[in-house]
């Protein structure tokens, strides 16, 4: 061969031996990470995802934004069946049922022991931990980002109406009449409004009062459970809020946050929703001084026990090859470090998720300078869960939902009286229970 | 291309026999320019195979993005699965028996039929009195045409979202204004009238563009001879236009009904979802809307997929009415 061609020939050879060896050796590991965190939330995801990145070479974790909780679970879905799913995926409380049946899920208590992490799990909040457990005390998904509703206040319009801006109202009875006061003295156009309603006015509202939301321990022990939404306590507390319309003490603004702008420009001078809404507030209340507190209690015969956790965990699911999982424990470990709990607190208003987050919190003195951000953990906290309050555990929960809110929506727009709604909703919540149950006898 | 010429390696043209146009197309005798519809001739492919090669992407895409989703639709309707896809049972007509029978369906149904006909007689009353108006002879024509066609070319979404940042209750511009003249308070959270009306009124207003285009096309066909002996007889404006203008008018105007309808029942999914997403309660779930709530958010994909079903039965009975009725209901 002439000189020309060995040359070629050379470079040719140390071409291919470098793209075959170099891939062996420096190549992290990459596992896929599907939220339904927007806006701020993502910004703040995104930074502890770049956080993990950085701190090490050998895994490589990518977050996708895939909108909101229900549209990520149905991608996630599709995903699934099409074999092309993410490692990791963001499920919101409701759809936890769905996912501990599905077949489809890595427990998370399994594959941390799989890749030999020690996790000490008494470390997590115990509504946190039972929510997402089975009977047996098993972990099957991580808790990352939960929350629980909270009462916020305008304390300027308090003071405007000449109520003591550090003394929120306590009882439902203080609320309804802080509102008098100010919508009389003109400090506000309405007295509260709230957010996700089945989850703040029913399903939160009933385990503050140590009450269940459907038989079977809500459905943790069978199958065959059903809801108990129709008794005297919720129809009474619904008829409550649907009556409050006509003096604009309540003003119903939509489901999940859309109601959140009526607090954010004065319009309503309290707002039950997520205590991860504090975040957002942050950002954009500036023409008036807001506080925290727990929600409303009726007080007389019910005892304060906890509300309930919403928000969401981080699932693995199956069906990925298997070096790829060392990525997603890694990730996880990392996420559930104190140092990173407590940043992404701080962030947003998201409860920390262990004590030792927690402690952590108060050693910075963080919490003494910021004692709003007590409030959703001390109330998470208030008493050991009972097997009332413990959680939900309800098959199609995602469309249940949806159909007591449909059913709230009727009320509120006096389609119906406040029985026959929470009736229908229930004959209706019943039916897909016994739909979900059919599919897995 | 003329009669008689372009010869090339692959295709040949036939001189067109006597015009098969008319027979097919009732416009061939009012539109004589298009003769290429009226006097089409036909293409004589050299290769026997060719024809076929050339379609083939085109049905290719078809049968992938068509057949296939809707055969699929047709087997997820018999059946109940899980979620994830892991239980699947056949159930025969079960989806189908559940749907008629449940309150919430039949809501959706009265839903649909109120919102088709809202949007069907907005939509051409209003595009009818913009085209009568852009037809006159003033300064700025075209640009008042362009401006009434324009909101056709943005996407049904967008637009929703646009109404929405109008007419929201808490942040909208329509409530801050109304709030000085009256208490009333625009919330369509609680008010299911509002918000069907709402709906209605963004969905007309995206299709306006495309009535609007069919009657100016329609309006410059009419003879100016008819209406000036009209006005010779006596006729008043009022009197001309429902005397001979409409009348002129109404081949255009039931084909619009038609695709009007078609409209309504199956392209407003993105303006629905946009503002009111089917709420409050069920007061704007419409047909299209149900199925997919049922389907993506609830999962239940054998109702879903029996909701998909009974949509097409309803496009084919359309479909149907088009064709049949297209050479009939016309007056000359």
């Amino acid at each position: 061969m002439g000189w020309y061609r060995r040359l070629m020939l050379r470079i040719a050879l140390t071409v291919a031996v470098a793209l075959v060896a170099a891939p062996a050796g420096a190549q992290p590991i990459e596992a896929q990470f599907w939220h339904a965190m927007g806006g701020r939330l993502g910004e703040v995801v995104q930074e502890l995802v770049d956080r993990f990145n950085e701190s090490q070479d050998q895994y490589r974790i990518t977050a996708v934004f895939r909108g909101n909780y229900a549209e990520t679970m149905t991608a996630a879905i599709a995903a699934y069946r099409a074999r092309n799913h993410p490692h990791i995926v963001q499920v919101f409380e409701v759809g936890t049922q769905t996912m501990l049946m599905s077949g489809a899920v890595y427990p998370v208590y399994q594959l941390m022991a799989d890749q030999g992490y020690q996790i000490d799990w008494d470390d997590f909040v115990p509504p946190v931990l039972s929510y997402y457990s089975t009977a047996e005390g098993n972990l099957y998904s991580m808790p990352f980002n939960s929350s629980t509703p909270i009462l916020y206040y305008n304390k300027t319009a308090f003071a405007q109406a000449g109520l003591d801006p550090e003394r929120p109202p306590q009882t439902w009875q203080e609320v309804e009449e802080f509102s008098r006061k100010l919508l009389a003295a003109g400090a506000a156009e309405c007295g509260f409004t709230i957010g996700w309603p089945s989850w703040t006015m029913i399903e939160s509202t009933r385990a503050w009062h140590g009450l269940p939301f459907a038989t079977y321990e809500n459905g943790y022990t069978s199958l065959d459970t059903e809801l108990l939404i129709n008794d005297a306590f919720t129809v009474d507390h619904i008829a409550r809020l649907a009556a409050w319309q006509g003096e604009r003490i309540f003003r119903y603004g939509g489901r999940g946050g859309d109601a959140e702008p009526l607090f954010i420009n004065g319009q309503c001078a309290m707002m039950i929703q997520s205590s991860a809404a504090q975040g957002g507030f942050r950002n954009a209340i500036n023409r008036f001084e807001w506080g925290t507190a727990m929600l409303p209690h009726y007080g007389g015969e019910y005892p304060k026990v906890n509300s309930l956790i919403g928000g969401a965990t981080l699932w693995v699911l199956a069906g990925k090859p298997e070096r790829e999982y060392a990525a997603v424990a890694a990730f996880l470990k990392f996420l559930s470090e104190p140092e990173q709990q407590a940043y992404w607190h701080k962030e947003t208003g998201y409860v920390p998720i262990s004590r030792s987050a927690q402690a952590l919190l108060e050693e910075e003195g963080y919490l003494d300078a910021n004692p709003d951000q007590r409030t959703a953990y001390s109330q998470l906290t208030y008493s050991p869960p009972r097997p009332e309050t413990r959680g939900l555990r309800l098959g199609n929960f995602v469309q249940i939902r949806d159909v007591i809110e449909e059913e709230l929506e009727n009320i509120f727009r006096g389609q119906k009286n406040a029985k026959q709604g929470l009736d229908d909703a229930v004959r209706r919540s019943n039916q897909l229970l016994r739909e979900f149950a059919a599919l897995y006898q | 291309m003329p009669p008689g010429r372009g010869r090339s390696a692959l295709v040949a043209w036939e001189a067109p026999g006597p015009p098969a146009g008319p027979l097919l197309n009732p416009l061939c005798t009012d539109l004589a320019v298009f003769w290429e519809v009226c006097r089409v001739g036909r293409a004589v492919f050299k290769n026997r195979w060719l024809p076929y090669a050339l379609v083939l992407p085109q049905i290719l895409i078809t049968l992938v993005f068509f057949f296939w989703p809707a055969f699929q639709s047709l087997r997820l309707s018999v059946l109940r699965v899980s979620p994830f896809g892991d239980r699947v049972f056949f159930v025969g007509l079960r989806n189908f028996q559940q749907l008629l029978a449940s309150t919430e369906y039949l809501i959706s149904v009265v839903n649909t039929v109120v919102f088709t006909l809202g949007v069907t007689l907005v939509t051409l009353i209003v595009s009818l009195v913009a085209a009568l108006l852009a037809n006159q002879k003033i300064g700025g024509q075209s640009l008042y045409r362009t401006a009434l066609l324009v909101p056709y070319g943005i996407a049904p979404p967008v637009a929703g979202v646009v109404w929405l940042f109008l007419f929201h209750p808490a942040y909208g511009i329509v409530q801050y204004a109304l709030s000085f003249f009256t208490d009333w308070e625009l919330n369509w959270y609680v008010n299911g009238a509002v918000a069907m009306t709402l709906v209605i009124l963004t969905s007309a207003w995206t299709h306006l563009g495309y009535d609007i285009a069919f009657y100016l096309a329609g309006l410059k066909l009419i003879p100016q001879e008819l209406l000036e002996a009209a006005s010779v007889d006596g006729a008043t404006p009022l009197q001309r236009l429902f005397y001979v203008t409409l009348p002129l008018l109404s081949p255009i105007t039931f084909f619009l009904v038609v695709m009007n309808m078609i409209y309504a029942l199956f392209d407003t999914f993105g303006v629905i979802h946009a503002i009111t997403r089917g709420g409050p309660g069920t007061a704007t779930e419409t047909l299209v809307y149900k199925a997919y709530k049922d389907g993506f958010l609830a999962m239940n994909l054998g109702s879903s997929s029996a909701q998909s079903v009974i949509l097409m039965l309803l496009a084919v009975v359309f479909t149907w009415l088009q064709f049949r009725f297209t050479e009939r209901r016309v007056s000359y």
